[in-house]
């Protein structure tokens, strides 16, 4: 709220106080009912609800991964190399393997490859927690003897993280051109979906391999001036070519609501166009963005999956699901079928996907304004 | 609808410049060469085959060269034993010069020999996901929210909540090993086509499905489909003759996009099933920087989508006469 | 509403429109795909990639040179199971006494397939053509031990064109029958060299038939299945892009007598597990790697015999770049690596941990071996060098490698043994495979992965790569002595004594240590049981002319010699069969 009153300030030359009074009026009433029904309508749907849970239980987990009593997901043990799934040794106290004495922060940096220093932290918890306990192989372990648990719990960090940071990077660009375009109308409008067919045009697996190599190679270029790793690079091209469809998704909304009866009506009370659009093309909009972004994060996550593949997604020893479900059926062969190294990475993805993908459907169908007031 | 195509037509020459100055510049910005190898080359003998395929040029030069559809090179002519005759070349001559990578053809070779099996493998696929697209879709928005439409929809869904390679291991497994049915690999009959095509149909089944539900119950909640059920008309013959027609439309505007997407996306069940289409070149042409096959692919995806989108267009005033060509 | 009234035929026409056109599509690439399809051949074997090009002039890769040796022949051909120079399109030659003129005895009756005689001149044009710069021969240095030649390649106009004649390189035919060479140095492999498949010969009729024809793209229609004239056991019969070449045996080859197999397919197959797939469903009779995650599984079967190969797996080190400019440093480095663990636990198919950088299995020749050391000597070093608790911290080390799940498994155990052992940080840089080269060369690494395949049997092939500025130097390392003891082993004649002058230098190398060895080499073939005339060698090279298949008589024979714990497996191929001509007429004398 503290950010309405603020942007209410800098532009309500003619009145302020009127201005601010009709926003927070029509906040409430437009705004809570939008929202209300929503959220009643979702709760409803059972399945997107679930999903829901899911998904929030999910991401908080793979957030709080380093507080997990979990083998490292990187520590090798060549011959404990493809073992198969079991709960016979349930678990052992050999973290980190310092023996008896106190971990010192090079003993987890050791074993971990390299953790910021929230995990880093976050590991000093789980040893005040769990003491130096660690899980055995319950779902076995992958070609170099790396516990399969582990690595799916790490890695659902780095496909979360990659979805998530594409996916806000391709709202940022998509909705800011969208609006834009959607907004200015006429002859700027029909150029730029012009330049957005255009860019559709371009096979973008194409580009996006020649942007990961020429970005990986001035790579150390961009660590020392900008700060930014493989993944954070990874993330932005990745999000810069998947804004495509979110522009014009949002243009074709802004459109819509331009020429709609509620805007018109608005108008001629004498709305100003500043209160138009806060108060009723933003909340539109936005539903329709949210809707676009689950369908979004299972895009990209699909997409990462399919780079790992290609050996051009991301590094070890970070591990992402992609990179786990590419090593999985390298794997797979008739005269042995490692089947753990691909199904639990399958099933960790797949339950992921389909949930995004039942909440995106939910989402829609309570934000989709023309089935408000249906059912 | 001449209007309309003109347009078009001018965008399409438009697109087809931007798009391959785009991929030129982009691609020789990137490090390495085609003919980098881990053997170091004798300086001499670089500079002729860099010579032979003009990259010693300046780089206006070799798009030039490359757009046509003026043949620049005087030179080469004689340097390679030829007699200057041809005095036209170039992407606007027809050519699209050799393979860097495959250095026995030409790219029009290439494409000409990968294009069918592509074109083939994406109709199987298609036939696939609209038959199993739509007739979910169909029965999913007829039984709304029973449970039957939530196994379809979480059934359709399953196509885009995993990666292809890992769909098309598992049903390897399935059908080539575990219960024989069909060949593990290759290309030649009917059979080869069937378990590549549903791997690579699938994707595209789930959009459809979903289109083709939200189109069925949008049209579903219309009026004419009412008065149509209070003229006491059969239900099927209603959902077959009048709703269907209107659901469709959406699937038929998604088509456009999803052929070009099929023919760019197969490359991984191009590379599992091992079948020589035009996919796998998307990749292999940008990682072994074959300029020529690359651009080649690139111009050719270009083509396809914009030739695509038109038709798709064109077939909704057969589909819907109320809509109009010019205000498109 | 009034379109809706409207509809009956017309509209229904309407409707069936975009299925009426997907159907007749679908009819036409049906008739364009099926037209296209080949009767299976006699014997297939997957490549592992799809050839660059059969000109043999230009060709550097080994699934060229599977193609190439199935469809040329050299002056030598090289003994499949010993890989001695045997007589080829050369009936015979001598050497002179001072080890530097070759004369070859063209074989009378060897033809082309275009049914012209092979002769002496068609080699003087061949390695006219070859050492040409125009050509674009990656290999042209290989001829380059005959005198003239490396002027010849090197002296250029402005145009590119060479400014030498060819006369000035020592490569001449007196007569149609006779070739002479004469070396600048007794070159003791030389014999060798001449049956490498880059030196193979092209047909000159062919190329200047087609330079009349197509002036523009003559240098790829001449190798066109129905243009390309070759001299080998087996012709070109078709070719399809990324999909397969189908050879067919030559009937105008001088030892047709001698091939048994009347057609062999040549795949394309990149994908690993699809290529073992397509192997275990009989579609492939013989597959050239496997992926090591399946490797336990293989290793018991009789179709899965590893063998010794020329290959050498090591990391470059950047000696240019603090800390690893020295010496101390790179030997802590190299001595923490886990090689054992990666041989038996990551590559797992019996590679052999090197401390060296020549493979072993060169006749004559035993490595220089870099002194061993336990993790204490290395930590011992790194403090020596001024790194570690009471020293300067070490930097991270980059290690660099090219996108491959087994390169990086072994860049990942290397960096946690250097983490665990020195308490060094280790970073993982991968990079694709062009990029990659590019970064070798211009020395913008800390350590990189590089392999080295000998392309023949002499520890030459891996001792000239580290001389002082050489182009696949790569680390930045010289050191005159080493170059001093390359440079006399090339002129010395005696055979021990230059294997010894080879051994010194390989000794300076492993003190200095500007690469780390990791292993060396295996291959990696699964070849169905019942193919015969298959060896495994050093060089991992095959020859297609003396397979064939045996009957169930003559596998039951080699199966009863096998080891007993070997796992008999499906062995493809037909039960009673196939022998070339002359296999066939001693059978049936023995019966």
């Amino acid at each position: 709220m503290a950010a309405e009153q603020g942007s209410s300030s800098w532009t309500a030359s003619s009145d302020p106080k009127e201005a601010a009074r009709l926003l927070a009026e029509s906040r409430q009433f437009k705004g809570e009912s939008l929202w209300n029904d929503a959220w009643r309508r979702l709760r409803r749907n059972r399945p997107a609800f679930l999903s829901m849970l899911f998904l929030a239980c999910f991401t908080l987990l793979s957030f709080l991964t380093p507080l997990l009593p979990l083998p490292s997901p990187v520590e090798t043990n060549l011959d404990q190399a493809q073992a198969a799934p079991s709960l016979a040794q349930f678990g052992e106290h050999m973290f980190l393997a310092v023996g008896e004495r106190w971990v010192e922060d090079e003993d987890i940096e050791r074993a971990y490859w390299s953790l910021s220093w929230l995990d880093k932290r976050m590991v000093r918890g789980r040893i005040a927690l769990f003491g130096r306990f660690q899980t055995g192989h319950w779902l076995g372990t992958d070609l170099l003897g790396r516990d399969i648990l582990s690595r799916i719990v790490w890695g659902s960090r780095t496909s979360i993280l990659v979805a998530l940071a594409a996916a806000a990077c391709s709202l940022v660009i998509g909705v800011l051109y969208g609006a834009f375009s959607g907004l200015m109308g006429g002859r700027i409008d029909n150029l730029m979906m012009r330049i957005v067919d255009i860019l559709y045009s371009i096979p973008f697996i194409f580009v996006v391999i020649f942007l990961i190599t020429l970005i990986g190679d001035r790579r150390a270029w961009f660590e020392e001036r900008l700060g930014l790793d493989r993944e954070n690079i990874f993330y932005l091209v990745i999000g810069a070519i998947y804004w495509l469809t979110m522009a014009r998704v949002v243009r074709g909304q802004v459109l819509s609501l331009k020429i709609s009866e509620f805007i018109e009506a608005a108008r001629v009370m004498g709305a100003s166009t500043l209160r138009i659009l806060l108060a009723h093309i933003v909340p539109n909009v936005f539903s329709i963005v949210i809707v676009y972004l689950t369908l979004t994060i299972p895009a990209v996550m699909l997409f990462e999956a399919f780079l790992s593949y290609l050996g051009l997604g991301i590094e070890p020893p970070k591990v992402s699901w992609g990179l786990l479900a590419s090593d999985g059926i390298a794997a797979i062969n008739p005269i042995r079928i490692f089947w753990w190294l691909v199904v639990f990475p399958a099933i960790a993805m797949g339950s992921t996907l389909l949930a995004l993908n039942i909440l995106g459907d939910g989402l829609r169908d309570a934000l989709d304004p023309k089935l408000r007031g249906q059912d | 609808m001449i209007r309309f195509l003109w347009r078009r037509l001018v965008w399409f020459a438009i697109t087809l410049f931007v798009v391959m100055s785009v991929s030129f510049f982009l691609m020789r910005a990137v490090k390495g060469g085609p003919f980098d190898t881990e053997r170091a080359l004798e300086p001499a003998i670089e500079a002729n085959i860099k010579a032979r395929y003009h990259l010693d040029w300046p780089m206006w030069k070799q798009f030039a060269q490359y757009v046509g559809p003026l043949n620049l090179d005087r030179h080469r002519a004689e340097f390679l034993g030829g007699d200057g005759r041809d005095t036209f070349g170039g992407v606007l001559a027809g050519d699209f010069g050799p393979s860097f990578r495959y250095r026995d053809f030409t790219v029009n070779d290439i494409i000409a020999q990968s294009l069918p099996i592509s074109a083939l493998l994406g109709l199987v696929s298609m036939m696939w996901a609209l038959a199993l697209g739509i007739s979910t879709g169909i029965a999913s928005a007829l039984r709304r929210g029973s449970g039957l439409d939530l196994a379809l929809r979480l059934a359709a869904t399953g196509g885009i909540a995993l990666p292809n390679f890992v769909i098309a291991s598992f049903l390897i497994v399935l059908f080539v090993f575990l219960v024989p049915l069909f060949p593990v690999a290759g290309w030649g009959s009917i059979r080869h086509m069937l378990l590549p095509g549903f791997c690579l149909g699938l994707v595209y089944a789930a959009y459809i499905s979903r289109l083709t539900r939200t189109g069925m119950l949008e049209i579903l909640s219309q009026d004419h489909i009412r008065t149509a059920h209070a003229k006491g008309l059969a239900p099927r013959t209603v959902v077959m003759r009048h709703a269907l027609k209107g659901g469709l439309l959406p699937v038929v505007s998604y088509l456009g996009p999803a052929t070009a997407g099929i023919l760019t996306g197969s490359l991984v069940i191009e590379r599992i099933f091992f079948i020589p289409g035009t996919g796998s070149h998307f990749i292999n042409s940008a990682t072994n920087r074959d300029y020529t096959l690359a651009m080649g692919v690139t111009i050719l995806y270009t083509v396809l989508v914009y030739a695509m989108n038109t038709i798709v267009d064109l077939s909704y005033t057969l589909l819907d006469p109320r809509i109009d060509l010019e205000q498109s | 509403m009034r379109a809706m009234a409207a509809s009956g035929f017309r509209s229904r026409l309407r409707g069936a429109a975009p299925f009426v056109l997907l159907a007749s599509l679908f009819a036409a690439a049906l008739g364009l795909a099926s037209g296209a399809r080949l009767e299976p051949a006699d014997f297939t074997f997957n490549n592992g990639t799809e050839v660059t090009t059969l000109d043999p002039a230009t060709v550097t890769g080994i699934p060229e040179g599977r193609v190439i040796r199935a469809i040329f022949e050299g002056l030598v051909v090289k003994d499949p199971k010993t890989l001695e120079p045997l007589p080829g399109a050369a009936e015979s030659w001598e050497i002179s006494a001072d080890g530097l003129t070759y004369t070859f005895h063209i074989r009378e009756g060897a033809r082309w397939t275009n049914t012209d005689p092979l002769t002496a001149h068609d080699f003087v044009y061949s390695f006219e053509r070859f050492l040409d710069p125009r050509t674009g021969a990656y290999y042209a240095y290989q001829l380059w031990y005959v005198e003239g030649a490396r002027a010849y390649t090197r002296s250029v106009t402005p145009d590119g064109e060479p400014a030498l004649s060819f006369d000035t390189v020592a490569i001449h035919a007196p007569d149609d029958h006779t070739l002479v060479l004469r070396l600048e140095a007794p070159t003791p492999f030389f014999l060798d060299l001449m049956g490498f498949y880059p030196l193979f010969p092209v047909n000159r009729r062919n190329i200047e038939e087609a330079r009349e024809s197509w002036p523009e793209t003559w240098t790829l229609e001449w190798l066109r299945p129905e243009n390309i004239v070759t001299n080998g056991p087996f012709q070109v019969a078709e070719r399809r892009v990324n999909d397969r070449i189908r050879l067919v045996k030559s009937p105008s080859y001088w030892d047709a007598d001698h091939v048994a197999f009347g057609s062999i397919d040549v795949l394309a197959i990149e994908q690993d597990s699809t290529m073992l797939n397509v192997y275990l469903t009989g579609g492939a009779d013989f597959i050239d790697r496997v992926n090591t995650s399946v490797v336990p599984q293989l290793m018991p079967r009789e179709d899965f015999n590893p063998v010794p190969y020329l290959g050498a797996y090591f990391f470059r080190v950047n000696t240019k770049k603090p800390p690893f400019d020295d010496k101390r440093v790179r030997r802590a480095l190299a001595l923490t690596i886990p090689r054992n663990d990666i041989c038996t636990n990551v590559m797992r198919m019996g590679q052999v941990p090197a401390y060296s950088l020549v493979p072993p299995g060169i006749e004559g020749y035993a490595s220089a071996e870099m002194p061993r050391g336990s993790a204490d000597e290395a930590r011992r070093l790194l403090v020596e060098a001024g790194y570690g608790p009471s020293g300067k911290a070490f930097p991270p080390v980059e290690i660099h490698y090219n996108t491959s799940e087994a390169h990086s498994s072994i860049a990942q155990v290397i960096a946690l043994a250097w983490s665990q052992e020195l308490g060094i940080q280790a970073k993982l840089r991968n990079e694709e495979w062009k990029v990659y080269l590019d970064t070798q060369n211009t020395l913008r690494f800390d350590v990189s992965r590089s392999a080295w395949i000998g392309d023949y049997a002499d520890p030459n092939t891996y001792s000239d790569l580290f001389v002082t500025g050489g182009e696949n130097n790569k680390t930045g390392w010289g050191d005159p002595e080493y170059d001093r003891l390359i440079d006399a082993a090339t002129r010395e004649f005696d055979k021990a004594a230059r294997m010894e002058l080879l051994r010194q230098a390989e000794a300076i190398l492993v003190d200095e240590l500007p690469i780390l060895p990791v292993y060396f080499y295996v291959t990696q073939n699964v070849v169905a049981p019942r193919l015969g005339g298959f060896f495994g060698n050093a060089l991992d090279e095959h020859f297609p002319k003396h397979w064939y298949w045996m009957d169930d008589n003559e596998l039951a024979h080699r199966r009863a010699t096998q080891p007993a714990e070997w796992q008999l497996v499906d062995a493809h191929g037909p039960a009673d069969g196939l022998y070339s001509p002359a296999q066939e007429a001693e059978r049936e004398a023995r019966r």
